[in-house]
Formats: structure tokens, sequence, C-alpha cells
């Protein structure tokens, strides 16, 4: 009998418990998911929905259908920003490799490990101004720290380059700028990888008389396979979208201009808010692309 | 040779190379933010009259940082960085951990789709989408606003709830369970058993965003023009016009901006490390 006259009791426990379990859910959820749509969802829509019209971002919008994209697809100059993305992808491959020889290099035990380590990834984390500034003047035309270090090899200072004001040398610096900061940053992930291999493998492989290279070939490069393919893709994607390096330190002039600063140079200072909306869009779809063909070139090898 | 001989000596070969290699690339970084150091501490004469290499006569001249520090305003710019950065870490780490706990501890439906919608958001480069968040910052009246700012900075993404939810899972849910026995409600369960046992995760998460928060340039740089507005980034990035030609007050002025994230880094090294492979290995 008293079980019976409970069981009501019990269902109402119940009944307040789950309210409270979802009045939680909602409670906890509410705030992050405000943010993340009226800062990410929203610009989403609207950058795509604003492509299609003709606004100076006070006045009318316009609308011009695809106007915005034909003006794209003719004039030249808006694509040709892709280009210095060559240079910056060239440059990320070359950062992987040297990333991972020092990867490899701390995997084993090495006398003044952690000062190295420290040293190779410290830029990583300074302020973007501050490392603009700093190849400002390191790449400086008259006494700039470039010059005077190669005019100590008994280079003369009149056949050397201008190294930012060279239409053919500028993207190269400004690469060089790029590997400089963010190597670390890939070498730290690659170290985090070797860390996870195991052991045995290497002792197994050295009792088997196998070299460093032969173990670096056999045993870390299959295993870091993914880790590999994910940064050679963040790669083109940071290649396609470089701005800060550049904007900081040339403002995308003497042929550094890239994708990201022409838009931001179209939206405002132009003031052609379409149209840098419909460049964001052709941005948004390489991104996309690029992401849909990680995903199966990371899935398809795990397969295997 | 006996083969024991030639070993050692292909050894000790390699070796040497591979310092070498380490030390002349140790240069390569050092070299430029080295020559930034000198520059900091010669005069104006000095700079131009001798080599970026040579030491500066010197090393107690401060006159370019306080020149930099007063004329910079980099004053204003500290104490603007430090509110947008303690406030924002705190919301972040906040919308974090709620988003984490959720996802972990609950089912319920639209769990997945959730996920998915911090997921994707993580892939779209934010940059690209300025002109139409431009447009919202001024439809909300934050415009030339801290406020502007923090707001951009205060969600939270996809690999902080990897990192939170990575130690969530590791929080055993008998704990949470004997609460909930004990009478406890969930925002309860939250505030005084997960988020003390988060702490490890929180740390991790704040150093991660709170480095990237310092650094960032350009949302402030778009969205607070006021010149009492700057961050630190903004107000270093004034010295290009005025202060164009005096290289030396520049070079002081980089230096008060990276001396923060040298002391920062030379008291949590590990914490970043872990910190930057947690975030890599699902993101």
């Amino acid at each position: 009998m008293a079980e019976k006259k409970n069981l009501p009791k019990t269902r109402k426990k119940i009944k307040k418990f789950s309210l409270q379990r979802n009045l939680t859910i909602v409670g906890f959820l509410i705030l992050p998911l405000l943010l993340l749509i009226i800062f990410t969802y929203v610009p989403l829509f609207d950058t795509v929905r604003y492509s299609f019209y003709r606004w100076d971002g006070y006045g009318d919008k316009v609308y011009v259908g695809f106007e915005n994209y034909e003006i794209l697809m003719k004039e030249p100059n808006y694509f040709s920003a892709f280009k210095s993305s060559i240079y910056y992808f060239i440059g990320s491959i070359v950062q992987i490799i040297i990333a991972m020889y020092f990867a490899t290099v701390f995997f084993y035990k090495l006398k003044g490990k952690t000062f190295f380590k420290g040293v190779l990834f410290f830029p990583y984390l300074l302020n973007g101004v501050a490392i603009g500034f700093v190849f400002l003047y390191f790449f400086k035309d008259r006494g700039g720290a470039l010059n005077s270090i190669l005019q100590m090899f008994g280079v003369s200072e009149s056949s050397l380059p201008l190294w930012l004001g060279d239409v053919t040398l500028v993207n190269i610096s400004l690469t060089f700028v790029s590997v400089w900061r963010y190597m670390g940053q890939n070498m730290v992930m690659f170290c985090g990888a070797t860390q996870s291999i195991s052991g045995d493998l290497f002792e197994a492989a050295e009792i088997d008389g196998a070299g460093r290279w032969q173990q670096f070939l056999y045993i870390m490069l299959p295993n870091m396979r993914a880790i590999i393919s994910l940064n050679l893709i963040l790669a083109v994607k940071g290649a396609i979208s470089v701005y800060e390096i550049p904007y900081i330190m040339t403002k995308g002039t003497g042929g550094s201009m890239t994708f990201v600063i022409k838009t931001l140079a179209t939206a405002f200072t132009d003031k052609k808010i379409g149209l840098a909306c419909a460049m964001g869009v052709v941005l948004l779809i390489l991104v996309m692309i690029i992401t849909v063909v990680q995903k199966r070139f990371i899935e398809g090898k795990e397969e295997d | 040779m006996d083969l024991r001989e030639e070993k050692n000596l292909k050894y000790y070969i390699s070796n040497t190379i591979r310092y070498a290699i380490l030390i002349f690339s140790s240069l390569i970084i050092i070299a430029p933010l080295l020559i930034i150091l000198f520059g900091a501490f010669k005069t104006n004469k000095e700079l131009l009259t001798t080599g970026p290499l040579t030491t500066p006569e010197n090393w107690m001249n401060f006159d370019n940082f306080k020149v930099a520090w007063e004329k910079g305003r980099m004053a204003t710019g500290f104490i603007n960085t430090a509110i947008i950065l303690v406030i924002s870490l705190a919301a972040t780490i906040m919308t974090g951990t709620m988003t984490a706990y959720v996802l972990s501890r609950f089912k319920f439906r639209g769990r997945n789709l959730i996920k998915f919608l911090f997921l994707v958001a993580s892939l779209i480069p934010s940059i690209t989408m300025q002109m139409s968040i431009f447009q919202i910052i001024v439809g909300m009246g934050v415009y030339n606003t801290r406020i502007a700012t923090i707001l951009l900075f205060a969600g939270t993404d996809i690999i902080s709830i990897y990192i939170f939810m990575q130690f969530l899972d590791g929080i055993p849910y008998t704990l949470d369970e004997a609460a909930i026995v004990d009478g406890a409600s969930f925002p309860r369960i939250f505030m005084q058993i997960i988020i003390p046992l988060l702490k490890p995760a929180i740390v991790t998460v704040i150093i991660i965003k709170g480095i990237g928060f310092y650094n960032e340039f350009y949302i402030p740089d778009l969205y607070m023009k006021d010149k009492s507005l700057r961050v630190i980034s903004t107000s270093l990035y004034a010295f290009k016009g005025p202060f164009g030609t005096q290289w030396e007050v520049i070079c002081a002025a980089c230096i008060i901006t990276m001396i923060p994230t040298l002391i920062i880094f030379l008291l949590l090294q590990k914490h970043i490390y872990s910190g930057l492979t947690m975030g890599s290995v699902k993101g």
C-alpha cells in the first residue's frame, strides 16, 4: 500500500527532474548559441544576400543579380590577387618540411632541447603588428638589418635589391616572414604527434639496426600521415586567406596584394559592400571545397 | 677501423651537423628580434650612424621607451587590452564550459546539430564576413565601443569545446549522480563539481585564447577607431604614421609589446605546447 501511495510522488519527482534537465539544457545553451548565430550564421547568410546587391553600406541597396560576380570574372585585378597565394603556399610546404625535421630531431634525446624548441616556437606567440615592424626594419632598404648582414659578407650595398619594394621579391620576403612566424606551430603539432607513437616500435627498429632516417621513413612518417595531411590542407587554406602580415607591412602595395586585403579594401575603402561580399562568397566556396577534399582525403586514407 | 669506431664517427658527424642546423635556425629567429632590441636602446643619431648589428653605446638609455610609452599612449593600449582580455576570457570560458557540459552530460534532440554548427563555424574564415559583421555591430549600436570587440571574442569555438569535453569525459558520471541523489540542481553541480575539476582545461583555453586576444589586430582596428579605445596592437600600429622615421622609438614600442608575451611563454611553456597539440588532434 505504502509503495502505491508513493508512486505519484515519484512520478512528480521525475517530472520535476526532467523539467529541470530541459531548463538546464536550454539555459546553458542559449547564450553560446545566440553568439554563434548572431556573429557567424547571420553574417554568413547576409554575405551571400548582399553579394546580389549594389550597396555602399549606408544608402539604399539595389538588387543587381549576378552583376558583382560578373565584375569579378571580367576584371582581372580581383582574381589576380590570388597570385601571391602561390608564394605563401610554397612557403608553407617548405615550412612543413622544416617543422618535420625539427620534430624528428626533438623526438630523440638532445642537449638543449627545451631551449632550441622554445626559440623556434616563440615567434608564433608574438604580436603580428610587432612582427610586421621587426621585418620592416629587417628588410629596410638603407641601413636595414639584412643588408648590413649581407655587407658583412662582402656584398656591396648597390647590388642589393629592395626586399619589399621590388615586385618580384616582395612576396618572397613576406612569405619568409610567414614561415618565420608559423613554423614553430607546425613543429609543436608534429612533436605532439610523434610522442603518441609507441616507443616499442623504435626500440625494435633500433635492435634491428635501423638508422634514424629509416626510423623516420618507416615509423614516423606513416604514423603522422593524418596530421601532415591536415597541415597541408591548412596550408592551402592559409595561403588563399593571407592578410595580416602583408596588410601591416605593405598594405598590399607593390605586387603584394592578397585576395583578403583586396576584399577588405573593396568593402571599407571603395565602399562596394556588395562586390566585397561576392568576393567573400568566392573565398568561402574555395575554403569549403578544400575542406570537403580534406575530409575525403583523410577518411579515405584511414580506411586502408 | 672497426665497426664500432665507424659508428661512433658517424654519430659524431651527424650530431655536429644537427647542432649546426639548430644553432643556425635559432640565429635566424633571434637575429631580427635582437636587432630591434639594440635599436630600442640607441639614440636617433646613433641609430643612423651605426650598423643595426652594433650594440648600443648605453644599455641604460630608456629614453625611447619613455617616448614610446607616453607619446604612443601605450598605457591606454595596455589598459584597454586588459579590460577586453579579462571580460572576454571570462565570457568565452563561460560559454565554452556551459556548451561542453550540456553536450557531454545530456542526450537530447538537436545535440549533434549543435556540434555540427560549431564545427562548420570553425571552418569559415571570419575575416571574409567582416562586411556583414560590421553592419550587425553598427546596427546593435556598439560600434566604436569595447563591447564590439568583447562580443566578437565572447563566443566559444569547436576547439575549446573539444578540449573541455575531453576533460569532462574523464570526470566520472557517478560524481554527478551522487550529487543528484543529494538533491543538487544541475547548475549547482556545474558550478561546484564540474568547474573546479575542469580547472586544467580552463587554464589551457585561457592561455591559448588569451594569447590570441592579446595579438588580435584586425577586429580592434575595424571596430574601435577612437584613439582612446586603442588596444596594444592598434596603438603599436599607430606608430607607423607619426613615428615613421624614428625607428628607435618603434623598436622600443615593439619590445614593450613583446615583453608580456615572453614572460607568459617562459612561465607557461609546457601548458602552451600541450594546449596547442590538444587543440590540433581533433580540429
